[in-house]
């Protein structure tokens, strides 16, 4: 684990080679591979159903995948439980917000530092020094956490009691309160008026800068994806059919026949 | 000062008068023996609440990990302590008894613990329903195996802890049970606070609210159940010790599937994920049951008709998710329970 500066730097944040993943007969996932750097700003697009959440999925470690391999920094995450797979840098969001509702927005940012506590159940139990120490930092980090994402107002608020866009960057600040190497953006504008996805696509922009952060997100508004990555991949039935720069993609005659069928063009 | 040490001086003030009024008998065993249910029933019912409530599992087999620690605390009791026609003369000198009894009751507490590992395995692949008839299959398995071993007395029962009392009287006239009682049962209330309102134990609502979110949010989910399981049944094995030792005898009979009933009723009275609730729903229940005694096998019909109407009516409990701090927050300047 103990990997140098420039051997980190070096290895791709994300790297998936071959990776198949089978549901009984179904191939959700065929044969997709992807590197992805440091500064990458990347996108995953695609119909419905045709594989990118089962990819998240794969790489946050829910699913153990049938064939290929992935490498977090250069680090095989191949049988690790998704919560370790946290811990290597690869924090992610979900389709529909998925906060605790039944906690305050600070406790929210604070249990998400779980890969880092340092103390365990008897320490806990006992409120040794170390215990209260440890409890004192993570709630000044979550603290100013979310100062920085300017949530500060809301920190004793339950998430539920939110606007649904500031739900969403709660949970964005939540992924990144695990100092993510990578994160997984899945379809952050869904749900969001056009008003909020512009909010948004500032956002995940700012993000990048800030945060030092390798970025790979599914999202099914164009506009968002055109303006926002560098690099786009296109699946569909988990077959990858395009890759390259928005424009490239834009004007593929594959993903046009993915999306609007063959009749079209 | 008087915010950060009322709640000990209170504590100390009630435990220093129980000892008292009970050492000069101006409580009566009847009252008395009432008091040292209500402290295991406290015991039993925050320590369900911390799965049912805190968790959001429904475990209905607590008096299964209650019985495994009162066959074990009083098995160990009486095999050390006391003469006895099953194990014979004491293997050590009566007079420790005096100093072992804690550690009794405790080694009663880690022995349901570990029996609490046959909830706790199988609730990293199951949870609901499912999970909730594994923990009836744990109470029925744990109630058939000792029923089924004759030499501890199988169905009839095992006694002699009563012996072992009197052997610590012996060495020290203090009422020793209310005196255990009421520190066994503040020890868990505290733990279960400490738990639940640090960081690691907040994983456990975190599981209960989103169990996806938590493990990707790096929580480790299949060590938070172990850890609360197993810290569920434990302390429920520390009432199971305590109650065997009160009443002086055991049967399997006093720990099947009704006893885990009566244990939920406390937690849903109180109020799911709520400590004081359950504190306050156990000393309600326990005096509502003796109030009722009159009415004989009536009360069964009584008291179960009172849940409904409460069901119906204030379905969260008496204090449904909230601690005494958080619905009179002027209490708070009083007193910190940490």
């Amino acid at each position: 684990m103990a990997m140098t500066q420039t051997d980190s730097d070096k290895a791709p944040v994300l790297e998936i080679r071959n990776l198949t993943q089978r549901f009984g007969g179904l191939t959700a996932v065929s044969d997709f591979n992807v590197s992805l750097r440091k500064n990458d700003l990347s996108g995953l697009i695609g119909p419905n159903g045709a594989g990118k959440t089962t990819i998240f999925n794969l790489v946050s470690g829910f699913y153990q995948p049938s064939e290929g391999e992935i490498l977090v920094a250069g680090c095989p995450t191949a049988g690790l439980k998704p919560h370790k797979v946290t811990a290597l840098g690869v924090a992610r969001t979900f389709q529909n917000i998925r906060l605790w509702n039944d906690m305050t927005v600070l406790d929210n940012i604070r249990v998400a530092q779980h890969y880092r506590l340092g103390y365990g159940f008897f320490h806990s139990v006992a409120r040794s020094k170390h215990y209260m120490q440890r409890e004192t930092e993570i709630a000044r980090e979550a603290a100013e956490l979310l100062e920085v994402f300017d949530l500060q107002r809301y920190a004793d608020e339950l998430p539920g009691n939110l606007p649904y866009g500031t739900q969403r960057k709660l949970e964005i600040a939540r992924a990144l309160s695990v100092h993510p190497q990578l994160l997984l953006l899945d379809e952050p504008a869904a749900g969001l008026n056009s008003s909020d996805i512009q909010e948004l696509i500032r956002l995940v922009r700012w993000i990048h800068n800030k945060f030092d952060v390798c970025i790979w997100m599914i999202e099914h508004h164009m506009d968002v994806m055109m303006e926002l990555c560098t690099q786009i991949k296109v699946i569909d039935f988990g077959q990858t059919i395009a890759e390259g720069t928005p424009d490239k993609v834009r004007n593929d005659p594959a993903v046009m026949t993915a999306y609007l069928g063959d009749d079209v063009i | 000062m008087l915010q950060r040490y009322s709640v000990h001086l209170i504590l100390l003030t009630l435990g220093g008068l129980i000892t008292y009024m009970a050492y000069e008998e101006l409580l009566g065993l009847y009252t008395l023996s009432v008091m040292m249910f209500m402290g295991v029933n406290i015991i039993l019912s925050s320590s369900l609440n911390l799965v049912n409530g805190y968790m959001g599992e429904f475990s209905c087999g607590h008096a299964g990990f209650m019985c495994v620690g009162a066959y074990v605390s009083s098995l160990l009791g009486v095999w050390l302590f006391a003469k006895d026609k099953v194990f014979g003369a004491p293997l050590l000198d009566p007079e420790y008894a005096i100093y072992a009894f804690p550690l009794l009751i405790l080694i009663g507490g880690v022995a349901a613990a570990l029996a609490g590992l046959l909830v706790a395995v199988p609730s990293y692949k199951t949870r609901g329903d499912y999970l909730a008839i594994i923990t009836i299959a744990a109470n029925y398995i744990i109630i058939s195996t000792i029923e089924n071993i004759g030499v501890i007395g199988g169905s009839r029962g095992f006694m002699g802890m009563k012996r072992v009392i009197s052997s610590m009287e012996d060495i020290a006239e203090l009422p020793w049970m209310p005196i255990w009682v009421f520190i066994f049962t503040v020890a868990c209330v505290w733990v279960l606070r400490r738990y639940v309102s640090s960081t690691f134990g907040k994983g456990v609502s975190a599981i209960c609210q989103d169990e996806v979110a938590a493990e990707i949010m790096s929580v480790n989910t299949n060590k938070i159940k172990t850890i609360t399981f197993m810290l569920s049944s434990g302390l429920a094995g520390i009432g199971g010790g305590l109650f065997a030792y009160i009443i002086g005898y055991v049967n399997p009979g006093s720990f099947t599937i009704l006893k885990s009933t009566e244990v939920l009723v406390m937690v849903y009275l109180g109020g799911m994920g709520s400590l004081s609730g359950s504190v306050m729903s156990a000393m309600l229940f326990t005096v509502l049951l003796e109030v009722m005694r009159p009415l004989g096998i009536l009360k069964w019909v009584v008291i179960p008709l009172m849940l409904v109407i409460m069901m119906q009516f204030r379905p969260e409990g008496i204090m449904g998710r909230r601690e005494l701090g958080d619905i009179f927050p002027r209490l708070k300047r009083f007193y910190r329970f940490k």
